[in-house]
């Protein structure tokens, strides 16, 4: 409860301090507005041939019959695939999905992370420095290889969720350092000491005096890790591995280039993936800047002073 | 000796335990995983034609062998050490009498060439514009930074896709695959190596570059208003001295550390980009190697990546001493 409080305070400060920040977040709300038009579509998710195929964006397309069988007329705001999916209501599925494989792994990922490298920071001795080497080699191993070697064996059979699991459980390693990091220092701020000398409860102080340290933070590292989990989402994808029968901005992609979009000359099935990428990954870059810029010492010590006159 | 015991030691360690854990994940991963690559390769094997009881079975042992599935799991995995050591990856499927070896040995040059390359150059010109913009901030340093701040979180392949379309579809100066003609080190062979290689590497170059940049600016700025050089600024040394022996050599450190950190992510933008722009190397041998079911070429190129990534980010580490007396001498 204290810590869901503390987050929305935080975002509030954030708005008010950061220009990168309103940004990133004006965009990311456009972004999230999309993949929630996908439940309004009136197409199915994985439903072929609804449309006309390969027609350009703002064309009328015929998209069925209506009860006495005259055809019914509508104009496409993308375009359709050489699937026969309109491409807008497409790629509503594909933001939604992607979201949702991102989502599942960074909150995996950071539940592992945050654990760890609490354990590591609070407990120290033997412990910290075997399973410190371990998490050190660990930030070492290249992920990508590793992820196409399962992907490659599992094929058809990793369901969306799946793979967001998967990707939950390779990123972990490097965030867990860096929270680490942050309790070894908050465990010698003079704050805790008086905390401890005073009879408080490790666990309240935990809760109590190093949360709210540690949810900015968090949220810093979420936004890494959601950046993380799309570029490798749509870099699986196009590699064919995956469930790429699924809408992620990913398969769109595979798709567009199985059926020789670029050769066909329909790039309209391409942009909007393409676009829908960028502006989601620099909505959240953008986030993340804010986010640092705020937590680093030196401004927060001018912000301090603006406040203070 | 202090220097071996708290700072080589260690290290070497760590790249061990790299090594061992990284070739037992790999190790694991097809026994753990709930699809049988023997059935799966058996199944494409006797999708087309019908073959004897027999065949199968013997067919079903050859593989068994080759995937080194004999045995039990612990006797599988001393002899998948023994045959590591020994250099061997076993055959391709998707190109039959082929050794994985030799396939990976083509593709490696390639790969070697374009990661090298464009990693140093990324490297230096990341940190020197970097800081530079640290040292002059104006409204071209401003912009350079913007662009910079939009390009590094995308992923590599939206960045070479995106190359892809700009520069072989809508101005179609660069070829869709690479093209090589010739012989190694003949002119013609150079010039097409060039004209093929050139859109990959500047991919790579800009995607590298641009977290240097970010790292490096942020790195000087933090620099600039410290006391060592606001005092060397009084004292009235010269702007390049200052820049390059007061500025640059500190954020070099955490530059080198970060590079050390990164080689998995660099090598794994190399693969996909190699894969966006047909660059025969181990990108390209990879994505073939996926679309064909090649187990065993794709299981060759995740180990290699692993012993090569922790050993270029061993090596990376190893020479951090030379930028970093303090580490010398202690």
């Amino acid at each position: 409860m204290f810590g869901i409080v503390g987050l929305f305070t935080n975002i509030r400060d954030l708005m008010k301090f950061s220009g990168a920040f309103r940004w990133g977040f004006i965009v990311l709300v456009f972004v999230f507005l999309m993949a929630g038009l996908s439940w309004f579509s009136p197409y199915e998710e994985d439903h072929r041939r609804d449309t006309p195929r390969g027609k350009p964006p703002l064309t009328e397309i015929s998209i069925g019959r209506d009860d006495d069988g005259e055809r019914i007329y509508a104009r496409t705001l993308l375009g359709t695939t050489s699937q026969g999916q309109d491409v807008f209501w497409q790629l509503t599925f594909a933001v939604r999905n992607t979201f949702l494989i991102a989502g599942t792994a960074v909150f995996i990922g950071r539940s592992i992370a945050i654990l760890l490298g609490m354990l590591t920071g609070y407990m120290g001795g033997v412990f910290d420095r075997v399973l410190s080497t371990i998490i050190d080699s660990l930030i070492v191993l290249p992920r990508l290889p590793l992820l196409i070697l399962i992907a490659a064996i599992l094929r058809g059979d990793i369901t969306t969720l799946g793979l967001g699991v998967l990707l939950g459980i390779m990123d972990w390693a490097h965030p867990s350092k860096r929270y680490r990091a942050q309790v070894l220092s908050l465990r010698e701020r003079e704050f805790t000491h008086t905390a401890v000398f005073s009879g408080m409860n490790p666990v309240k102080v935990v809760v109590r005096e190093h949360m709210p340290f540690l949810v900015p933070f968090l949220l810093a590292d979420v936004v890494s890790g959601f950046l993380w989990a799309i570029g490798m989402e749509v870099t699986l994808a196009y590699l064919g591995l995956g469930q790429i029968s699924v809408p992620t901005i990913g398969s769109l992609l595979y798709w567009g280039n199985y059926y020789n979009a670029l050769l066909l000359n329909q790039t309209w099935v391409l942009i909007p993936a393409i676009a829908a990428a960028v502006f989601t990954v620099a909505g959240f870059y953008m986030l993340s800047q804010g986010i640092t810029h705020y937590l680093d010492p030196r401004t927060r010590l001018t912000r301090l002073g603006v406040s203070d006159s | 000796m202090t220097l071996l015991q708290q700072f080589i030691l260690p290290r070497l360690l760590q790249w061990v335990i790299v090594i061992v854990v990284g070739i037992t994940i790999t190790f694991l991963i097809p026994r753990l995983s709930p699809v049988n690559p023997i059935q799966q390769a058996l199944a494409r094997l006797t999708q087309f034609q019908a073959l004897e009881p027999e065949a199968v079975l013997q067919l079903k042992e050859q593989l068994m062998a080759n995937y080194g599935l004999e045995g039990s799991i612990v006797e599988q995995y001393f002899r998948f050490w023994g045959n590591l050591l020994g250099g061997d990856l076993g055959p391709s499927f998707g190109a039959f009498p082929q050794r994985v070896n030799d396939m990976i040995g083509r593709a490696l040059p390639f790969t070697v060439a374009l990661l090298t390359f464009t990693t140093i150059m990324g490297w230096i010109i990341g940190i020197i514009v970097g800081t530079l913009a640290a040292y002059y901030p104006g409204r071209l340093t401003n912009l350079v930074a913007g662009v910079m701040i939009v390009v590094y979180p995308v992923p590599y392949f939206i960045i070479a896709f995106i190359f892809l379309m700009v520069f072989t579809y809508y101005i179609p100066f660069f070829p869709l695959i690479g093209v090589f003609r010739g012989e190694p080190f003949e002119a013609e062979f150079i010039a097409t190596y060039l004209h093929s290689t050139f859109l990959p590497a500047v991919t790579l170059l800009i995607t590298g570059l641009s977290f240097r940049f970010i790292m490096a600016r942020a790195l000087g700025t933090a620099e600039l208003s410290s006391d060592h050089v606001q005092y060397a600024t009084m004292a009235g040394l010269p702007d390049n001295r200052l820049m390059y022996s007061y500025v640059a050599r500190n954020t070099m450190l955490p530059q080198v550390t970060d590079l050390g950190l990164s080689m998995g992510a660099i090598f794994s933008g190399t693969l996909i980009t190699e894969a966006v722009f047909g660059y025969p190397g181990l990108g390209d041998l990879l994505l073939q190697a996926i679309y064909q079911a090649d187990y065993n070429v794709v299981m060759g190129i995740t180990l290699l990546s692993i012993v090569g990534i922790a050993t270029a980010s061993l090596i990376v580490d190893l020479s951090y001493p030379l930028v970093d007396p303090r580490v010398r001498y202690r």
